[in-house]
């Protein structure tokens, strides 16, 4: 029989593409315009061609930058991931209490990120803050305005705060949908728990956690508004990452050219590194 | 379109993207492809091959831009080669 082919589906494609194409595209194809020209006001620009990316990419302030974001990211995915998924195990899966644990574990990701920075700010305070003060009576000497250590320490624990809660969620939505026979069978055979988790559980799992691991990452990479609100990037540089360099460029210096060439560089690293992810573990399933 | 700042330059390079996308997706309506292995690690479509090959050249330009003082047009003849050979054996 012959198969009637109908393409006006595509049509139904058209309206997501054109706000694509408006928030997205057009976005960043100015960006790229940006980036080549030295740009004085909307009727003065200059062509300087790849002037801007050769000083960018020699510049130690984006070196310095790019290795404190990666470190910062690898850290997030290090700590949040494997955590997100102990809390979705633990997390009741019946009753009252499996709604309760729910709304609890959802209440950091309903906060916006600058007051995140500000409850943390506060939070790690050791005058007024429980967390700075309960460190600082221990005997700790904690001061996250002028101690690195300490201001990274905070940071990422600020992020594991806001951000763990959504790799928990995915995870016990993925941990849910694991049909009841496979652990009846894992019953029959003895299985351990850790058998069970390594061979029934993280399996499952993978789909979810791509998707986890891919929005953490990129969500990390681009972080910006609480670390600026807690440190202001500081003491130093020591907490000042892409984005917070990025914009002191453009909005701080009114160096468009440079940071448009410094966006695109930045684009770039997260669509390498975003689709390595992606690419690795969806390969993964087909050479087994 | 003044406020997007265009440039001679720019305009060329995004009107040769179109161009690419443009004659890639009339191939693949008109000769199909399947996931295949060529010398790149993965099985890829036509699709992940362009996008490959699109992806290392913005990387090679960058490390010529980065580490060299030679002019553009290297990358961009190496690149063409590069894209070439990975859509036909990648």
């Amino acid at each position: 029989m012959r198969k009637v082919e109908n393409n006006k589906a595509w049509l139904l494609v058209l309206p997501v593409f054109l706000l694509v194409a408006f928030s997205a595209i057009v976005p960043l194809m100015t960006v790229v315009n940006y980036s080549v020209q030295d740009i004085f006001d909307q009727n003065n620009a200059y062509f300087v061609g790849s002037e801007w990316y050769r000083e960018i990419l020699r510049d130690p302030r984006l070196h310095e930058s790019l290795l404190r974001q990666f470190m910062f990211s690898f850290a997030v995915l290090a700590i949040e991931i494997p955590l997100g998924i102990g809390i979705a195990l633990m997390m009741p899966t019946k009753g009252k209490m499996a709604s309760v644990c729910l709304i609890l574990v959802a209440i950091p990701l309903l906060i916006p990120w600058n007051v995140v920075g500000t409850i943390w700010q506060i939070f790690g305070r050791a005058d007024i803050g429980l967390f700075g003060w309960s460190l600082t009576s221990l005997g700790m000497d904690y001061n996250y305005a002028s101690n690195p250590i300490d201001a990274w320490a905070t940071v990422l624990l600020m992020d594991v705060w806001h951000w763990t809660p959504l790799v928990a969620l995915l995870c016990y939505s993925g941990l849910r949908a694991i049909p009841e026979a496979f652990y009846q069978a894992a019953r029959i055979d003895r299985a351990s728990k850790w058998a069970i988790f390594r061979h029934i559980q993280l399996p499952k799992l993978k789909n979810v956690l791509v998707i986890g691991v891919l929005l953490r990452f990129m969500d990390s990479f681009m972080i910006y508004t609480e670390p600026f609100v807690l440190t202001g990037g500081g003491p130093g540089n020591s907490t000042t990452f892409l984005s917070q360099t990025l914009t002191q460029m453009a909005i701080g210096q009114f160096d468009l050219g440079p940071a448009a060439a410094f966006s695109l560089i930045y684009f770039l690293i997260v669509l390498l590194v975003s689709w390595l992810f992606f690419t690795t573990i969806n390969h993964m399933d087909k050479d087994k | 379109m003044s406020w997007m700042a265009w440039t001679q330059t720019t305009a060329i390079f995004f009107s040769v993207i179109a161009c690419i996308l443009i004659a890639m997706t009339i191939f693949e309506i008109k000769v199909p492809s399947t996931e295949r292995r060529g010398f790149l690690p993965i099985e890829t479509s036509r699709g992940d091959r362009l996008f490959i090959g699109l992806l290392s050249s913005a990387y090679l330009h960058l490390v010529f831009l980065g580490f060299t003082e030679i002019a553009l047009w290297v990358p961009l003849a190496i690149s063409v080669v590069w894209v070439g050979i990975v859509l036909r054996w990648g």
